[in-house]
């Protein structure tokens, strides 16, 4: 533990990226298993384990140290667990600095001796009194020095002083580890304050950041792999596709990297594989785009998963669901997984089709974050699969092929998969931008059909590309299709957080409708970006200077016909909500414009906002 | 003459800490007549006194930074030799801050008080240990008189500088060290861990560095920084105060690694804010353990506390039933506490580089 800490302690404060790998891959090299695999997990984020909450801490150190003092140093310090590991009495018979050792014991000052009092070595002072006060024997402490702050007078001479041997080691990450993740709630307390006591006060932070969840250093799992790969000298890319199938403390993948192993293999018969994600092409992005280097399909408005089969020791077939961020929601769906019969990785859209027409998002929505999947739920919302590519065959791995081959795999599964549930997202036919422009802008008679309101635009895929994780730049672009757009009026703003915690960035804002006294604003929803910096800058100034009232950190802000400011408020979708006032949810609204030309009289009305309503969700 | 209380024997005024059976201030911060001083650090050790009393390489390293007549008169006093001051006998003992430096002893019949000045119990190559002298009133320090100071092994930490530089020898590492006592310390602990490569001075602390050595404190070999081509200086240590460290001057270094030896350093966000790479824990101060246990061992029952954290300090002195108080409210009337403040003030910004 003390050894990982040092490395978090260094790499905080650590600025160059290539220094941080070199830090990371000098621990690396220097530390064993499995320590090393365990701070590859901690610092990739892939262990768990509940976290102790900072009251936990607060009571550890003021039970064992002066609370005015903890107060003092808590102020001076500012944060919980430095101040605690900082201060955390050393455990008695711990090894101390180095006062006064090899030195000879201090004499008294000759003046002294001829005082009233009879001369005394202070060493007798510390030795005669109070040897009781002691916890556990060790160093003897001064009468004055007790319980902690000050351990009494190392003046001090070791041999003279008794120290205990039985102390134990401090505990190995892998201790902390292991022993987290089965320790019940009571127990944390007094293990906390056992390993507090063993460990140096690097050691100690590391700890206390680990256990409270805080450990923000400015490193991403990305950077602990990229480190993890140089290693070996190996392209970080291989560790990312072998990552899904492996666990912490990775023995496996040290052994590979060190070269005496074998590449790891993916024991897990259905890994979760990091997803590729796109960029959004911008107007100006193609002119240095080649319409004939790219495949382009219809983005569907429902929700990204990645559905995964494969035989487990039996040989049975197990299915699995996966989030685009990795997280197994195949409990929500289970009316999904017996079409899921022969191995392989689909990377694909999950959708709700009703007499084979795809439903918006907005019914999808009904599917999702359920509990409870109940008969009439499956039997109302059908659940679908529309693939769009093909990560894995049975044992082959298709990830590192071009698209266009990882297409043909696909087409070739899903025949073979023949299944009701699962059918392949169609390739949109172009021969130019223009004409793809087209098809986007009436997905309906390109190709789409009735399917057309559940498509938000098209995706660019290069022909040519392997399949990466992250978000490359380059290989994918999305192109939706325009946002609707409102215009709607700044009502109560909100502080940010973190680094805009001095700026009104959170802003509701609503549209006109009518009321008992004529026209009034009713909140339609919340925004915080969609703005530039200098936008933020403009609309916090007009927000200080135009606050009508304060409620705590929300500024009302003047909303007159007449006087305030109108926001132009681009969104993905409508959905009718009986949590707003207004009836109605937007789907990702966010700033578009500031219209400070425009008069709060002439933004939008709800009335707007029940047709395009309507118009979307055909209720 | 002496009274019955101590702070008729010291009484801190505007001037320092005065001493009127004596006749002389101690480590006054105006030119007085008569000035004791503990150690030549500049906030301790002004120019433009009347008579100075200090050990001999206090007053070496005044003339050094002052030139020759920096006082009217000096007179060098060796550690625990007794000198009889009008009422009072004085004498000076290590404190094991840096070269020379001194606590002050002051007894009047049998009374003794110990200004201790700055000091620190841990172990220092360059400079005599710190003794204990017991005492019935003990003037402490507290720059670092909080339970989160805790400075560790000194050792420890020069090992962590030369793992670094073993890490990156492409690099160049910067110490920031106050230039009297830190720089030479760090220099000298480099030398016991075996590290025997020629270390490199920034010119501001050449002078000092080279009265350490000419005082018998091995120090190997030194280079100046200045002149050196950029290629030489990769895998190298420099010493420079600490503000060089910031300065256009680290221009002329290879991707300088930064470093700082204070014992400020224990605190992360305080290392952070001075954009240091690897902080390291060295003080010339006595950390916590330091204070507390010394405090406890002079067995004086009442202590007075000044420059730093007071409070903390004060607060657990009374908890362990010790009288103890601030320094700069002993005997002052209200009127002359913002005069205090504003010297204390004037006196910190060097205490807080040097720590």
């Amino acid at each position: 533990m003390n050894r990982f800490a040092e490395l978090l302690d260094r790499l905080a404060y650590e600025p160059g990226r290539n220094n941080k790998i070199k830090l990371l891959v000098g621990y690396f090299r220097e530390t064993e298993d499995p320590d090393r695999g365990y701070a590859l997990a901690a610092l990739t984020g892939a262990l768990s384990f509940k976290h102790a909450k900072p009251g936990l801490i607060r009571d550890l150190i003021t039970e064992r140290a002066d609370p005015v003092l903890f107060g003092y140093s808590y102020d001076y310090v500012g944060d919980l667990s430095e101040t605690v590991a900082l201060m955390w009495p050393k455990a008695t018979g711990a090894s101390h600095n180095e006062s006064f050792l090899g030195h000879p014991s201090p004499q008294p000052s000759p003046a002294r001796g001829e005082g009233a009092q009879p001369p005394r070595s202070p060493h007798n002072d510390v030795e005669m009194t109070e040897v009781g006060e002691g916890r556990t024997g060790g160093w003897v402490p001064s009468p004055l020095a007790g319980e902690g702050e000050g351990e009494g007078y190392r003046g001090r001479d070791r041999s003279e002083i008794p120290r205990t041997h039985n102390n134990p080691p401090p505990p190995t990450l892998t201790d902390v580890v292991t022993t987290l993740r089965t320790l019940g709630k009571a127990e944390l307390p007094a293990q906390l304050a056992r390993w507090l006591d063993e460990l140096d006060e690097t050691g100690r932070w590391a700890l206390l950041k680990l256990v409270t969840g805080a450990m923000r250093i400015g490193i991403s799992a990305r950077l602990a792999k990229t480190a993890a790969a140089a290693l070996g000298d190996k392209d970080p890319h291989e560790i990312e596709l072998m990552w899904p199938g492996l666990s912490p403390p990775y023995l496996e993948l040290f052994a590979w990297l060190e070269g005496r192993g074998d590449k790891p293999v993916n024991s897990d018969p259905t890994p979760f594989r990091p997803v590729m994600l796109a960029h959004a092409v911008e107007d100006s992005d193609f002119a240095n785009l080649d319409a004939a280097d790219f495949s382009a399909e219809w983005k569907w408005d429902g929700i990204r998963v990645q559905a995964v089969a494969g035989r487990d020791a039996h040989g049975h077939i197990q299915a699995r669901l996966y989030s685009r961020t990795g997280d197994d929601i195949t409990g929500s769906f289970p009316d999904l997984v017996p079409s899921l019969h022969l191995p392989g990785a689909i990377d694909g859209e999950l959708l709700v089709l009703r007499d084979g027409r795809v439903q918006t998002f907005n019914v999808l929505q009904q599917r999702l974050n359920r509990k409870v999947v109940s008969p009439k739920l499956i039997k109302e919302f059908p659940i679908h699969l529309r693939a769009y590519d093909l990560l894995g065959d049975d044992e082959n791995d298709l990830r590192e092929l071009p698209f266009t081959e990882r297409r043909s795999h696909l087409e070739a599964f899903v025949a073979k998969l023949n299944d009701p549930r699962i059918d392949l997202s169609p390739t949109v036919p172009f021969a130019s931008w223009e004409e793809l422009a087209a098809a986007r802008a009436d997905p309906k008679s390109a190709g789409a059909g009735d399917d057309a309101d559940a498509v938000e635009g098209v995706m660019l895929k290069r022909r040519d590309a392997p399949y990466l994780p992250g978000r490359p730049k380059g290989p994918w672009w999305k192109w939706k299709r325009d946002p609707h757009i409102i215009d709607a009026v700044l009502m109560y703003a909100q502080r940010g957080h973190g680094k805009r915690s001095s700026y009104y960035s959170d802003y509701t804002f609503g549209v006109w409708t009518r009321g008992e006294a004529g026209d009034e604003l009713v909140p339609v929803g919340k925004a915080y970006f969609g703005f530039t910096d200098e936008e933020l800058l403009q609309i916090d100034r007009f927000v200080r200077r135009n606050t009508t009232e304060k409620f705590g950190p929300v500024r009302h802000v003047v909303h007159e016909a007449d006087q305030g400011l109108v926001l132009e408020v681009a969104f993905e979708g409508l959905q009718r909500s009986s949590r707003h006032k207004s009836g109605v949810a937007m789907r990702f609204p966010r700033i578009s414009r500031l219209r400070w030309d425009k008069p709060p009289r002439e933004a939008d009305r709800l009335e707007t906002l029940e047709r395009m309503l309507i118009s979307m969700t055909g209720s | 003459m002496c009274g019955m209380r101590p702070q008729d024997i010291l009484m801190p005024l505007p001037a320092g800490l005065c001493c009127k059976p004596g006749g002389f201030h101690i480590d006054p911060v105006r030119p007085v007549e008569r000035a004791l001083i503990t150690h030549g650090h500049s906030d301790h050790a002004r120019a433009g006194h009347g008579a100075v009393l200090a050990t001999q390489e206090t007053l070496d390293m005044m003339r050094l930074r002052y030139g020759e007549n920096f006082a009217g008169s000096v007179q060098a006093v060796a550690y625990g030799e007794e000198i009889r001051l009008g009422d009072v006998t004085v004498s000076f003992h290590p404190a094991g801050h840096v070269l020379g430096s001194a606590q002050i002893s002051v007894t009047c019949k049998d009374r003794r008080i110990v200004a201790s000045g700055d000091y620190k119990d841990a172990r220092d190559p360059t400079c005599a240990p710190f003794e204990l002298v017991p005492c019935d009133v003990f003037i402490t320090e507290a720059t670092f008189g909080l339970p989160v100071f805790r400075h560790g092994d000194a050792a420890g930490e020069v090992n962590k500088l030369l793992a670094s530089v073993k890490l990156f020898p492409e690099r160049a590492h910067l110490v920031g060290a106050y230039s009297l006592g830190k720089a030479q310390r760090v220099i000298a602990l480099l030398r016991e861990a075996g590290y025997d490569a020629p270390i490199h001075l920034h010119g501001a602390m050449e002078k000092i560095t080279y009265y350490y050595q000419e005082r018998g404190i091995p120090l190997g070999e030194l280079r100046p920084a200045r002149g050196m081509k950029k290629a030489e200086l990769a895998g190298t240590i420099t010493l420079a105060p600490p503000s060089a460290t910031q300065d256009v001057w680290t221009r002329r270094f290879p991707d300088p690694v930064t470093a700082f030896a204070s014992g400020w350093m224990r605190v992360r966000a305080r290392a952070r804010q001075g954009g240091i790479e690897l902080p390291l824990v060295i003080s010339d101060h006595a950390d916590w353990d330091g204070l507390t246990a010394t405090i406890a061992a002079t067995g004086a029952g009442e202590i007075w506390v000044t420059h730093g954290q007071e409070d903390a300090l004060v607060h657990w002195c009374k908890t362990k039933g010790l009288t103890a108080r601030p320094l700069d409210l002993v005997g002052y009337g209200d009127e002359d506490e913002g005069e205090t403040a504003a010297v204390t003030g004037e006196a910190q910004p060097a205490g807080e580089a040097k720590a």
